[in-house]
């Protein structure tokens, strides 16, 4: 794993987005450098930004390390890239409403039925409804990587609640602060359109029953979740309540909240719990997070749950295979973003391979998440592959292989200077009566010297990611 | 045949609640072996919620009271037309795929006895299958209340060998979906004698999915598919989940319920 | 706004005025300790704040002896005490993170540093940490977030909650500590204005920081019931019963008209002001002093249960 696309020096140079960061990274001494850190980690501390991104739990008071080296693209990246996440948004979308309706892509054999409807992901009480716009997964999170100049791969969907657009915005906040010169002297696109754009993605898809301007509130399992910040933070630049399960109920055809003056309508709900929580009625009856008749009212009409439950029969890793052809299905079109190669252990053939190249493969749980469950073939022990064969042995279905990419690496401010290390990316789509998207999203970097695991449980960081205008 | 069905469920509590949200499966199904003449749920100082009809067909009303309450009672009166279709649930609409019956829940997970019924029955077809694991678990558990309990799973009343008829619904289903066919579990009322003498609980059956036909439902406990005597509401993947009403109450104090249950044959 | 948050901003008031309060007990407790024991042992005095504070019976299972050190863990550091400074700061805290989003960076800041600060001091040497530096610590971080609070919050309903919340923990504790002098410490009608009377009254206008104020507005002798109508009915003593029924009449009211309704609450409130403006001295010695504050802190009790179902329980229509 030598070789990988470095995404500020290529062949000799420095790639065009990066040319006026080597004079601002040149111009920096070392003590600036550090006082500047040290600053940008009290203003994470202040304004209270100290929770774990992607459901990854661990301490609620821990901060996430940040980078000041941006990570930079140029509008024509960007514009490629922006076409292939709405393009990808959009099949997500037209499968959800097509396997809870009539299953076209089923009955057309595009797709194994078992895949689908055996898919514990799969949500029986959304069948047969259909939901305000016809939209399932309003926030998609699509986690990309990249390898050379022109090319990028689709790691993984997130079709529920995909988290970390805080950093999104409180990365750029920062930086803003710290360091306006840059932002004067390079143009750099906006993201602090999302919230705005999120409270419009949400009031969108009101039902057909809310007459007015809709009631939105953003439904938290509670403080003590490890994403309570970033749900305040949402709800407070939205403008919207942000509830808990005990906040709210149901009586006669419609939500309501407890308020100090009586109860008052909820017409949408952007909900940050899991399905299995939403409400102990419908799904697990010890749950106390949710509100009881909450799926009653959801399914007759009478209030939006964003994203529906049961979509993430969509970002299930099996599923995932599937996602070009469900493009091609839907939308007559040819990918635009690639995904990545990938061995499915359920599959005879597949397991074999697998099994005969540990060594060199990524090997996933179908529904990890959080860098938990997995193996880096090439970055681990031979007692680590071995455990991990016993695993994928044992129950291959749980299991997805993948090739080991040569993520491409950002420059990144280390203890003796300036070193590349390597980046993913995490763009929010938003997907309402329109599809937005802003010109960015969350970087996340692994800090560990030659690692390729960003994920903050295991030493990633965060970087603001600029898209430079035209 | 014509039906009547009086059906009462008495919820106390020993303080007042601060409020009540239920959830009822408990109108008719619509196809071709019943007719409803006339239906009606109440609901004691109950404030009437959302309505809809489910993937699976099954028809959802919800409901709330507004506390404080000591007692709810849900009432169910009416009269159905039936007629006998061998247990074919001809002519009803759903949207779910049958595959999504496949999935086992913790009620009707199979053990090492459940596999072993599921591969005692040999049969030239799925029909034929079909008939015979449902005289399997016939055989198997034996019909004899008080043994087991609302929470008692296939596995256990199978080891226990007896049961009532949740008890062989939840057995049949397990052994039929080991042997890949969809099944589920259908709740509804059975005029079980003649004379109509109440009782105290619903009835409940599986249905299995035979590809020819469609779901066909069998009534292990009483060895027979359902016919004219038989009023089907909703279904789910097991008893919990097709609950004729599942509720909650804000409370902190202990609560009983009562129900009781009359099916007769309405005067022509 | 949401009835929950307004029980999180209620809370977060009344614990970080009942820190204030377990913080002043302390330092009434010592200072009454300090002086010659006057036949009784200064056993009593300890004994009459806990019975007041209402933690009497867990101090007595955990630790036994009230000896000094043990009533410094029981009414500063000691969080199975839920009266304690640790506690109370804690709990007001993790209110104030619950509804971070209604309060103002300054509000948050004075509360988590509070937090914060209150950690280390839990890791410090004890031997190092003075009663006096603790009380002193613990009004000092009262009175910041009171502060940021007064200066920088939005007056909206929000703040009328928190302004509720502190009117009704004041009265509660300031009739205790009341109390705690009059009926507890001084049972014998024979130090009736003798110098061990005077030093305990002056310790316990001490330690509500109100002891040169009484002598500006009063002068002289410190006598009952001069000091009952000061901490009583005399609306320029911040920590009076009165001043509290004032601040938590206005507040109610202005809810009132922020919600354009009237409810149980502003009536209950009404009506505790009116008796105090109503009632004398005199009247208040022939009730019996305890008696008066026994059936004071009821009132102010019934109050927070109004208050709790009209607006924070969520149950109102």
């Amino acid at each position: 794993m030598t070789e990988y696309f470095n995404e500020m020096f290529h062949a000799g140079q420095v790639r065009a987005p990066y040319g006026r960061l080597q004079d601002w990274m040149a111009a920096m001494p070392a003590e600036l450098r550090q006082m500047k850190q040290a600053e940008a980690e009290e203003l994470f501390r202040r304004i209270g930004i100290t929770f774990a991104v992607y459901g990854e739990g661990g301490d609620p008071d821990r901060l996430i390390p940040f980078d000041m080296f941006p990570r930079v693209f140029t509008a024509r990246e960007w514009a490629r890239l922006d076409r292939g996440i709405r393009q990808r948004a959009q099949a997500l979308n037209a499968f959800l409403a097509d396997v809870y309706g009539r299953g076209e892509i089923v009955r057309a054999g595009r797709i194994p039925a078992d895949l689908v409807y055996k898919n514990a992901a799969y949500e029986k009480a959304v069948a047969g409804f259909v939901p305000p716009k016809g939209v399932y997964s309003h926030i998609v999170g699509i986690d990309l990587v990249r390898t050379g100049p022109e090319d990028f791969f689709v790691l993984e969907d997130n079709c529920r609640t995909p988290s970390g657009v805080s950093y999104m915005l409180e990365n750029r906040e920062i930086m803003m602060r710290m360091f306006p010169d840059i932002f004067r002297e390079n143009r750099i696109e906006p993201v602090d359109r999302y919230p705005d754009l999120l409270r419009r993605t949400l009031a969108s898809v009101a039902p057909a029953k809310c007459n007015r301007d809709p009631n939105i509130v953003i439904l938290t399992p509670g403080h003590f979740n490890s994403a309570y910040y970033e749900h305040s933070f949402l709800a407070d630049l939205m403008g919207v309540e942000l509830v808990e399960g005990q906040d709210l109920f149901v009586e006669g055809e419609f939500v309501f909240m407890r308020t100090t003056e009586g109860p008052r309508r909820v017409d949408v709900i952007y909900r940050r719990i899991d399905d299995d929580f939403i409400d102990p009625l419908c799904f697990r009856p010890d749950s106390m997070l949710g509100v009881p008749g909450l799926m009653d009212v959801y399914r007759s009409g009478g209030v939006s749950i964003c994203s529906a439950p049961g979509a993430g029969v969509a970002d299930d890793k099996a599923v995932y295979t599937y996602v070009p052809e469900m493009i091609r299905f839907y939308l007559g079109e040819e990918p635009i973003l690639q995904n990545v190669p990938t061995w499915q252990c359920a599959k005879g053939d597949d397991l074999k391979y697998v099994l005969e190249n540990l060594g060199e493969l990524v090997v996933k749980e179908v529904h990890g998440s959080g860098g938990y469950g997995m193996l880096v073939g090439p970055k681990s022990t031979r007692d680590q592959i071995e455990s991990f064969r016993a695993r994928v042995a044992a129950n291959p279905g749980n299991y997805i292989a993948q090739p080991t990419l040569a993520l491409s690496a950002s420059p990144t401010f280390v203890e003796e200077g300036v070193a590349p290390r390597h980046v993913d990316l995490r763009p929010y789509c938003l997907v309402g009566e329109r599809i937005e998207l802003v010109p960015g999203g969350l970087t996340r970097v692994a800090l560990t010297e030659g690692s390729l695991v960003v994920n903050s449980s295991q030493g990633g960081g965060v970087k603001d990611t600029w898209v430079l205008a035209e | 045949m014509k039906l009547t069905v009086e059906h009462v469920t008495r919820y106390t509590w020993d303080v007042p609640v601060r409020g009540v949200v239920q959830s009822h499966r408990l109108t008719p199904a619509v196809f071709e072996g019943q007719r409803v003449l006339d239906w009606e749920v109440t609901v004691s100082d109950g404030i009437r919620g959302g309505r809809f009809r489910d993937g699976s067909g099954t028809q959802i009303q919800s409901w709330a009271v507004q506390g404080p309450v000591s007692e709810v009672v849900v009432s169910v009166k009416g009269r159905v037309e039936t007629q006998d279709l061998a247990g074919v649930l001809r002519g009803h609409r759903e949207s779910l795929s049958p595959l999504v019956w496949l999935r086992d829940t913790a009620p009707t997970r199979a053990d090492v006895a459940l596999h072993k019924l599921a591969q005692s029955v040999e049969a030239p077809d799925p029909l034929n299958l079909a008939h015979g694991l449902a005289a399997a678990v016939a055989e198997a558990i034996a019909y004899q209340p008080g043994v087991t309990t609302a929470r008692t799973t296939a596995a256990e009343a199978l080891s226990l060998g007896a049961g009532v008829c949740q008890d062989h619904a939840h057995a049949l289903i397990s052994v039929a979906r080991l042997r890949d066919l969809p099944a589920r579990y259908v709740n509804g009322y059975l005029q079980a004698t003649d004379d109509g003498s109440p009782h105290e609980a619903m009835h409940a059956w599986a249905e299995i999915w035979i590809e020819s036909l469609g779901w066909v439902g069998f009534d292990a406990a009483n060895r027979c598919c359902p016919d004219e005597r038989y009023i089907r509401l909703g279904c789910g993947y097991d008893a919990p989940d097709a609950a004729p009403i599942r509720g909650i109450a804000r409370s902190m104090g202990r609560e009983d319920m009562d129900v009781r249950v009359q099916v007769g044959s309405a005067q022509q | 706004m949401l009835s929950r948050t307004a029980d999180n901003l209620y809370w977060l008031a009344r614990y970080m005025e009942r820190a204030d309060t377990a913080a002043r007990a302390l330092e009434v407790g010592a200072r009454i300790a300090l002086m010659p024991s006057a036949g009784h042992g200064y056993r009593n005095e300890w004994d009459a704040l806990l019975q007041a504070s209402g933690t009497a019976e867990i101090f007595r299972r955990k630790y036994g002896d009230a000896v000094q050190r043990n009533l410094e863990s029981h009414f500063f550091f000691d969080v199975d005490n839920p009266s304690s400074v640790a506690a109370c700061i804690t709990r007001a805290r993790e209110n104030g993170r619950i509804v971070r989003t209604a309060l103002t960076a300054q509000v948050w800041d004075a509360l988590n540093s509070a937090f914060q600060e209150l950690r280390q001091l839990e890791r410090a040497s004890r031997s190092d940490l003075s009663l006096f530096r603790l009380t002193e610590w613990t009004l000092k971080q009262a009175a910041l977030v009171r502060g940021a609070i007064d200066a920088t919050l939005l007056r909206n309903d929000g703040s009328q909650f928190l302004n509720i919340g502190y009117h009704l923990e004041r009265a509660d504790n300031t009739a205790r500590l009341l109390d705690v002098k009059y009926y507890v410490l001084l049972p014998k009608a024979e130090f009736v204005g003798s110098g061990l009377d005077n030093y305990q009254w002056s310790t316990l206008l001490r330690a509500m920081s109100v002891h040169r104020a009484f002598h500006w507005a009063y002068g002289g002798e410190i006598t009952a019931p001069k000091i009952a109508d000061f901490l009583i009915l005399n609306n320029q003593c911040p920590r009076a019963l009165i001043t509290c029924a004032e601040g938590l009449h206005q507040n109610l009211t202005k809810l009132a008209k922020f919600y354009h309704r009237e409810s149980a609450a502003q009536d209950a409130g009404s009506a505790l002001l009116h008796r105090l403006q109503q009632t004398s001295v005199e009247e208040i010695f022939d009730e019996g002093m305890h008696e008066f504050l026994t059936r004071f802190i009821r009132e102010v009790a019934d109050i927070g249960r109004i208050v709790h179902e009209v607006y924070l329980s969520g149950d109102n229509r």
